[in-house]
């Protein structure tokens, strides 16, 4: 029973991450590079461009879900499940949301290159 | 890519790595937590290990979102999962501890992954949709 836990955890941590990744990912590229407006308007001219998003709180919202999930799932699991099982699974729940939701051009390098590092990372936890 | 955006890449692995880390150890520390009383999440906020691993995390997503402000999502995230690896060799190295030959593998999957996409450009646009002939020769007309 606390392996099906442990499993809903990393499903809903897979979900939450990737809504909210995509949200901040979708935030931050309507204010652009922060390193240029750093260097023309400074740091809380940065800090108050960034905090004037609204898409960006519904990220930390559902990152803020993802936390506590991975919490729960931590205290019945190691890391070296939950940490790399919803990494693994997160990389190709990204890169399908990034395309659709974002219009990022995910070539088919990002697409072998995603499944080399999810391959990789499923490997390293159970071996 | 400059060394600085190297750099903001290079802190989301190591403040992410660290945060993982101590949040583990304080959930070590917490015990399981009954699935009827989901609520006592909150009482591993004060466990120190817990309060570090958070301020870690902090440090990870303010270095994170800056790089999403330069970098696509399916850049960063690839590229930033060389930390699984340097975890691998520190354990070799550092610890002695055995690596099988499947996390060998493992190491080799995740470098030419991290390879592969940190090669290519670090922001892409949408290919425009083409414009169908028809269309265009009536401009022209």
């Amino acid at each position: 029973m606390k392996n099906l836990y442990t499993w809903v955890c990393i499903f809903s941590t897979v979900c939450a991450s990737a809504t909210g990744d995509v949200l901040i990912a979708l935030a931050m590229r309507r204010i652009g590079d922060l390193g240029h407006f750093h260097r023309k308007h400074g740091f809380l001219a940065v800090i108050a461009r960034v905090l004037s998003g609204g898409v960006l709180f519904g990220g930390i919202f559902f990152m803020a879900m993802a936390f506590f999930s991975n919490l729960v799932g931590l205290s019945w699991a190691d890391l070296s499940l939950m940490g790399p099982a919803s990494a693994a699974l997160t990389f190709v729940a990204n890169a399908i949301a990034a395309k659709f939701f974002l219009h990022e051009n995910v070539d088919r390098r990002r697409w072998v290159a995603t499944i080399f590092v999810c391959g990789g990372v499923l490997l390293l936890t159970y071996s | 890519m400059t060394l600085r955006k190297y750099l903001v890449l290079l802190s989301i692995v190591v403040f992410g790595s660290i945060g993982d880390s101590f949040l583990a150890r304080g959930m070590k520390d917490v015990g399981a937590i009954d699935v009827h009383h989901l609520a006592h999440v909150f009482s591993a906020l004060a466990n120190p290990w817990v309060i570090f691993g958070i301020f870690s995390l902090l440090g990870f997503m303010s270095c994170y979102m800056t790089a999403l402000s330069f970098a696509d999502l399916t850049y960063v995230l690839p590229a930033t999962s060389i930390g699984y690896v340097f975890m691998a060799l520190l354990g070799h190295f550092w610890l002695h501890e055995h690596v099988s030959p499947q996390r060998w593998a493992g190491i080799v999957l995740v470098t030419v992954g991290v390879g592969l996409v940190a090669g290519g450009p670090s922001r892409t646009e949408h290919p425009p949709t083409p414009v169908p002939i028809a269309e265009t020769m009536q401009e022209q007309v």
